[in-house]
């Protein structure tokens, strides 16, 4: 059952149309992404859920009832924000019990909760530390611990490892991720970072231009993205045009795709979408499999990437190819011609 | 008032101002005078604000402290000091008549332009040396350090890229000298003698002694106008110069004293405002202690009986008492006040802020004087006649000092990222407690700096109270005034006293305020 639901959200500022019409429901104890480039609207969603801004149509339900024009401080909904934003005048005790002393809680109460969350966030015993002398990764769990100590009804995270380095934010992303889950919030975590969402998030809401493009779950939306904004904002760069046959293959301008997705009635336009990892060298004299498309094309770059090289190709009709390669490959130099074996189970057909 | 002399509109009143060559003759002297005494501040100030932007020493903080000492001083005590310093009675005039066995003191100063410049100068030393030093310890040095990589001599330097880069500053601070000696009034009062009249000197007497109420109006107007149009300059200016700045923090570019050079360059500075900020305020001490048979209590004992059976005479102590009095009262206003029209400017939304901004700071630009004569014009009849009520002298130091608190507390507000309000709401905060638990404890400081400020304001206010207060509540400037003005040692020495008291007073709450003041919070 759902715990959240948005009706038709729409906010225009200064007549831009920053939210239009936007659905989204959430279940209990799930973690939702809301994942797009920065200015998409994302973070304004977000803070229209939490009371901070008001939609200029539309209704926000938690449990059934319409919260829409109550108070953010009457919510309980806790938020944790990007820089933090902790309290420069209070240690990290004072701070994380800040939403239980407003709400006048007992003393005994606020203390044993206090002492929760600083154990739940991995900071016990560091009450009395300032926190302006904090890490950025402890900072991050103090704000953590603050947001969750007055047991919010549901958590918003609004880019909570964006002022993080790289390193931190992968080790960071897995706590948070086991808390998540751990003391079962439901939770909204909005990133312009797919990784990220892929990570942590039950399911992905992808927005751009204050639209949601696509919801499911981070698998299905990286199998089978909806449409060429989605796949492009995912990272693909393979995205070839073709027209359905009536035997049930696509003609594309590589050759004939004998893909498995249902597909329109024969004659009609397609895009098909073919991921970095679909692809492996072929000797000149290996035979085709079944499920495999084989191209000629010329190297045109390599770019060495840890894990994988991503090798740079031009098709013989003109296309460009990206894909990865496992980093044992012998792979040719530019200029050299190549016989690339493209698994049809790595594409999928999307809107254009 | 300037236009309607006897209830009827008259431009009568201007057209005399103009007509009159004394007028003229006011307002020009108050324009050059202005302009001398800027330029003589520039000129003493510069080489200091260069050494304390570049140098570190120590005793630099105490240093600095000290030369800001003067500009917080009550106006009334800055010409008292110089009067105990180079006056006709004054100490360097005694010492000489004493050595040579003159029988008239030596140095005739008193009445002349100079011992205005030098007061002017002693005043406003500190304010180019503070903004123009402390824009030059934050200017980033790899600028000047390209320029000499790049093949220029450490002059070219100097007129090519530091002066330019110093220019908004040096005028913005410039034109505030400017604007201070313009309205300058306490000091022309008592070391300009009769014949000396700044336009601000000029209201005072039209309307006090003179009784003419349109012509002080007129004059009155006229201040307004041309402090306004300054002011407005100088708020541009401001602007700019927080726009191009990109601060680096001023202790990577300090350096310690090393060669001769550097010595006398710190040496010479630091020489220079122990002689101009020390030897008055040493002086002013000294002479109040010091009597026809050596050092004694004399003078402040006298502060506290009544000699004279005068119905008008309000004994000396009496005086602190009100001025105690009134400085809680409008320390209390002014906070409230601050507190209220800051938040408002911090909320509202650009244009509006940017409208009511110089607003608030209208009483500032004003002058105390036409302030003050405002004050019993406006409220002397009903609906509002408070001519009578006590509560006059607080409410026109209230107008003085709240936009100091304004001035001090807006900055810490915008400082407050907007989420760290938002983090309290959401965590269940009502917008009071979110004023309360957050916003509260983080301006708290600049709030007591603030409050401080109205204090000693309140203290040292002199030209509004000398129109708002009434003979039997006096003030401590009033009744210094009144000391200076009455012949014979006594009055002198009281004089001394008190103003060393309030010197005292003064002092206490400024550097109180110095401890308080977080580096680079609060605007000049």
């Amino acid at each position: 059952m759902s715990i959240l639901k948005v009706r038709n959200l729409v906010k225009v500022i200064d007549s831009d149309l920053i939210l239009q019409e936007i659905n989204l429901s959430l279940q209990s104890s799930e973690i939702l992404c809301l994942l797009g480039p920065s200015g998409c609207g994302k973070t304004t969603l977000l803070r229209m859920i939490c009371g901070l801004e008001t939609p200029d149509s539309g209704q926000i339900l938690y449990d059934g009832k319409d919260i829409t024009g109550i108070d953010p401080h009457r919510r309980n909904f806790g938020m944790m924000f990007q820089e933090f934003a902790l309290f420069p005048h209070k240690n990290v005790y004072e701070n994380v019990v800040f939403g239980l002393r407003v709400k006048n809680r007992a003393d005994n109460d606020i203390r044993k909760r206090a002492e929760e969350v600083l154990e739940l966030v991995g900071l016990t015993g560091m009450g009395q530390r300032n926190v302006n002398e904090l890490s950025g990764g402890e900072r991050q769990r103090v704000a953590m611990a603050r947001s969750l100590a007055p047991q919010p009804r549901l958590l918003l995270l609004d880019e909570p490892m964006g002022s993080l380095d790289r390193v931190l934010r992968e080790r960071l992303l897995r706590d948070v991720q086991a808390i998540l889950k751990r003391i079962r919030i439901t939770t909204i975590f909005v990133t312009h970072d797919h990784n990220e969402a892929f990570s942590v998030a039950d399911r992905i809401a992808v927005v751009s231009a204050g639209r949601i493009e696509q919801v499911d779950s981070p698998v299905n939306l990286y199998k089978k993205p909806a449409n060429r904004f989605v796949a492009s904002f995912l990272g693909f760069q393979n995205m070839v045009e073709g027209v359905v046959q009536g035997n049930g293959g696509v003609e594309t301008p590589l050759g004939i795709i004998p893909i498995k997705d249902p597909l329109p009635a024969s004659g009609q336009n397609v895009t098909i979408l073919i991921r970095p990892e679909a692809a492996h060298l072929m000797g000149s004299q290996d035979p085709a499999a079944a499920d495999e498309l084989v191209v000629m094309a010329q190297v045109k770059d390599v770019r060495f990437q840890g894990a994988d090289y991503q090798l740079t190709a031009r098709a013989e009709n003109g296309e460009s190819l990206v894909v990865n390669l496992p980093n044992d490959t012998l792979i040719p130099d530019p200029g050299q011609p190549v016989r690339l074996g493209l698994r049809v189970s790595a594409m999928s057909v999307i809107d254009r | 008032m300037s236009f309607i002399p006897d209830g009827e509109w008259a431009l009568g009143s201007l057209q005399k101002l103009f007509k009159s060559g004394y007028y003229a003759r006011t307002l020009w002297f108050t324009f050059w005078q202005a302009a001398v005494s800027t330029l003589l501040t520039l000129v003493l100030a510069l080489p200091g604000a260069y050494v304390f932007a570049r140098y570190r020493f120590p005793g630099k903080k105490l240093l600095q402290a000290f030369a800001t000492v003067p500009f917080v001083l009550p106006t009334v005590v800055v010409a008292t000091s110089f009067q105990a310093l180079l006056g006709p009675r004054g100490l360097i005039n005694e010492l000489l008549q004493a050595v040579f066995n003159l029988s008239e003191a030596p140095i005739q100063m008193n009445h002349s332009v100079l011992f205005v410049l030098l007061a002017h100068v002693f005043f406003n030393y500190t304010v180019i040396l503070r903004m123009v030093g402390g824009f030059w310890a934050r200017l980033d040095p790899s600028l000047t350090e390209s320029a000499r990589v790049l093949g220029a001599s450490s002059v070219k330097v100097f007129f090519r890229v530091t002066l330019p880069l110093l220019k908004p500053a040096i005028l913005a601070s410039s034109l505030l000298v400017f604007i201070f000696c313009f309205s300058s009034f306490g000091v022309i009062l008592i070391l300009g003698g009769p014949r000396l009249a700044t336009i601000e000197v000029e209201i005072y007497r039209q309307a006090v002694h003179l009784f003419n109420l349109p012509m002080a109006a007129a004059l009155s107007l006229i201040q307004i106008v041309f402090i306004l149009l300054m002011m407005w300059v100088y708020t541009t200016l401001q602007r700019k110069q927080v726009v191009t700045l990109q601060p680096v923090s001023g202790a990577h570019s300090q350096v310690p004293i090393r060669t001769a050079k550097d010595r006398s360059w710190v040496g010479g500075n630091v020489c220079l405002i122990l002689l101009l900020v020390g030897t008055p305020l040493a002086a002013l001490i000294l002479r109040s202690f010091l009597t026809d048979t050596g050092l004694s209590l004399v003078y402040y004992r006298a502060l506290f009986v009544n000699p004279v059976q005068s119905i008008f005479y309000v004994p000396p102590l009496e005086a602190v008492f009100y001025s105690c009095g009134f400085a809680l009262v409008t320390l209390v206003f002014s906070v409230v006040i601050g507190i209220l029209a800051a938040q408002f400017l911090s909320v509202s939304e650009g244009r509006i802020s940017a409208l009511f901004d110089p607003i608030f700071m209208l009483p500032l630009s004003t002058s105390a004087v036409t302030l003050g004569f405002g004050f019993i014009i406006a409220l002397d009849r009903p609906p509002l006649n408070l001519r009578t009520s006590l509560l006059l002298v607080p409410l026109a130091h209230t107008l003085v000092a709240f936009p100091f608190v304004v001035r001090s507390v807006l900055p810490a507000l915008r400082s407050i990222p907007q989420s760290l309000k938002e983090s309290a709401a959401l965590l269940g905060a009502s917008p009071f407690r979110v004023w309360r638990s957050v916003e509260l404890p983080i301006i708290g400081r600049s709030l007591i700096v603030g409050a401080v400020f109205a204090f000693t304001i309140s203290l040292g206010e002199f030209g509004a109270t000398v129109f708002v207060a009434r003979p039997q509540t006096p003030t401590m400037p009033l009744a210094i005034y009144r000391f200076l003005g009455q012949p014979g040692a006594l009055n002198y020495g009281q004089a001394m006293a008190m103003s060393s008291l309030l010197m005292l007073v003064t002092a206490v709450g400024f550097l109180m305020l110095e401890k308080l003041r977080i580096e680079g919070q609060g605007e000049f």
